[in-house]
């Protein structure tokens, strides 16, 4: 009503004056609110993909500004898709993403399920379970790094005590078999706790009617827990799977401190295959090729958990 | 409310109970273990520090925090006889070792610089991000979704990949190893997590006070401005401090486009070495030192976390 007052008034008083009155339009302030944001990301996140795009189909050097840029075609990608050392490095990324993200499944689930029985003290308890994983992953994969030194480490002094093998034995970070898995433990050691929270709210989330008509059918615990527990925090699972398989595969500084890829190349990862060929080897037209076929793979990822993220929503 | 009240007809029985609490207790007991183990090496000695079996007694020393804090040279012990009387515990920490204070070391620019850079980049992604989520939250913008999807979809770029282009945007225009280069870049990585966040928050304040306000004669900015913002504080305050948490932290980005004059704390902890390989309780120090705020924080922001970490898809 008053809206098409003030209406009124503008359309009555002169140009000026007319905007005194109503302030700038909606329309105008949405799009003064909004560009600021639109910019930012536009110059520091599309001009440079866009450039990388760019450098993709060329043998730039960044350590050699000065020499002549070839137009290279598809050649980069090409020889990306026939790489020995690319492939490699996809297998060690995905073994990687699966086995973090089955543990951390299971064990985040298996907790989350725990604190739900509230027991006394159930909030302190959770909320020493979640300091892990808002720590920085570099400073705190860092000090791992001291944690796994054989001998003196106290990851290796613990499992030498309970196993009985020689902690000198125990090099976790050296040793081409187990250097996969001692950045699968820390990146566990992490982010199960993420993954319990997001299972936490799923549970939580399950109207407790649903189970008092359960009760009221007679349905086993066991029955319970397969046809309304795990079924109604499904979702919630997924979110936190695909929100930790987006990280994964993107994982970087972790991984760089703990091992930088080695040894050799048992633990290097895809960010770690594509820092080496950009800033070290410095073939960045070759290193951009790479970079956006995993931009494409993520944005792949992005649209299924958007998707799965409507899903959850409309519930 | 009812949701978050025990189940009446199925609570768990007392046992149920008893053993789910011994579970999650022994988990989070372990799962601080490192943490713990953290902050007690910050304490050690160096000989301490790399005894085997490890020690878990020991005789606490601030040596590390020392180490931490300054540089060292090696000197014969005739001259630091020679030298007056040490003017503090480092300085006498550090003669008996055989060495003397060369001066400070790198570690508190460092910081600075994370403070700098994680409060700068937060300020700003916080400003953007709620002006953006209120025109998101209360106009009709022409294709919001996509443009949601859009700035979301930024946050999914793998870090090393931006760094490529963007180490040759900021060596082009002068903004490799600056402050601001990195407040511009963080900025633009938390401002993804700032719109989608405070637009759930701001969904959540009722239209009808702006609508009151502005019958009142507020203009739209106005009602903005004395009604909504007020009501947002707290969404507000959780979405600085989960910015604030990404910028500290953040490590990739930060290595590779700076290594000096405008380095953070993160990259620059690994790279503290004493005689001998890696100084562990000066880094420690460090580590402690650095985790410390997150450590408040956390506790603080537990109400939020949740949202936080969903980029606002799950809210209790």
């Amino acid at each position: 009503m008053l809206n098409r007052t003030a209406d009124s008034v503008a359309r009555a008083t002169p140009e000026p004056l007319a905007r005194k009155v109503r302030g700038i339009s909606d329309k105008g302030l949405a799009w003064l609110f909004i560009s600021p944001t639109i910019l930012l990301l536009l110059a520091i996140n599309i001009f440079p993909l866009f450039w990388a795009i760019y450098l993709s189909f060329t043998n730039f050097r960044a350590n050699r500004p000065n020499e002549v840029v070839k137009n290279l075609g598809f050649a980069n990608y090409q020889r990306i898709l026939g790489d020995q050392d690319i492939w490699i490095a996809m297998q060690t990324t995905a073994h990687f993403v699966f086995w973090t993200i089955l543990l951390q499944t299971l064990i985040g689930f298996t907790l989350a399920w725990l604190i739900d029985r509230k027991f006394r003290g159930h909030a302190f308890w959770t909320t020493i379970i979640l300091v892990p994983m808002m720590l920085s992953p570099a400073v705190v994969g860092n000090f791992w790094r001291f944690l796994y030194e054989p001998q003196i480490g106290l990851f290796a002094y613990a499992i030498s005590f309970v196993t009985r093998i020689p902690p000198t034995d125990i090099q976790m970070l050296s040793n081409v078999e187990l250097a996969p898995w001692s950045i699968i433990i820390v990146d566990t050691w992490m982010w199960t706790p993420y993954v319990m929270l997001i299972c936490l709210a799923g549970l939580r989330s399950i109207p407790e009617y649903i189970y008092e008509a359960a009760e009221v059918d007679r349905a086993s615990n066991w029955r319970q827990f397969w046809s309304i527990t795990l079924p109604m925090a499904l979702p919630f699972i997924m979110l936190a799977v695909l929100f930790r398989g987006i990280e994964n595969f993107k994982m970087f500084d972790m991984v760089n401190l703990l091992t930088g890829g080695g040894p050799g190349s048992t633990t290097e990862v895809a960010s770690i295959t594509l820092k080496r060929q950009a800033f070290e080897s410095w073939r960045t037209g070759y290193s951009s090729a790479f970079a956006i076929i995993l931009f494409v793979a993520v944005f792949g990822l992005a649209n299924i958990y958007v998707k799965a993220l409507n899903k959850v929503k409309q519930r | 409310m009812s949701l978050t009240t025990a189940h009446s007809v199925v609570a768990p029985s007392g046992t149920a109970k008893g053993i789910a609490g011994t579970i999650i207790v022994a988990y989070a007991l372990i799962s601080i273990v490192p943490l713990l183990w953290i902050f007690a090496t910050s304490f050690k000695t160096p000989p301490d520090s790399i005894a085997y079996p490890p020690k878990i007694v020991f005789q606490p020393s601030i040596e590390g925090y020392c180490n931490l804090f300054t540089t060292r040279t090696r000197q014969t012990p005739e001259y630091i006889n020679s030298l007056g009387p040490a003017t503090g515990f480092c300085d006498e920490t550090v003669r008996k070792r055989n060495m003397v204070i060369a001066g400070p070391s790198n570690f508190l620019p460092r910081f600075v610089n994370s403070l700098i850079i994680a409060f700068g980049s937060t300020f700003c992604a916080v400003f953007l991000g709620t002006l953006s989520a209120y025109g998101f939250s209360r106009f009709k913008v022409p294709l919001a979704d996509d443009l949601l999807f859009f700035i979301l979809s930024t946050r999914f770029m793998p870090p090393i990949a931006v760094a490529i282009p963007i180490y040759l945007m900021y060596r082009e225009l002068g903004l490799s190893d600056t402050a601001l280069g990195m407040i511009l870049l963080y900025t633009a990585v938390n401002v993804s997590l700032a719109v989608w966040l405070l637009k759930g928050f701001i969904d959540e304040i009722p239209r009808e006070y702006e609508e009151a306000a502005m019958i009142d004669g507020y203009t739209r900015l106005q009602a903005f401005w004395r009604t909504v913002l007020p009501q947002a504080t707290t969404g507000i305050a959780a979405t600085a401090i989960f910015c604030l948490i990404f910028a500290w932290n953040e490590y990739a980005f930060a290595a590779l486009l700076t290594s000096g004059t405008a380095q953070t704390a993160p990259p620059f902890i690994p790279t503290i070495i004493g005689e001998g390989g890696q100084d562990w309780p000066a880094v420690a120090a460090g580590t402690t030192i650095f985790l410390v705020p997150i450590l408040v924080f956390t506790i603080l922001l537990r109400k939020q976390l949740l949202r936080g970490i969903t980029f606002g898809a799950v809210r209790k």
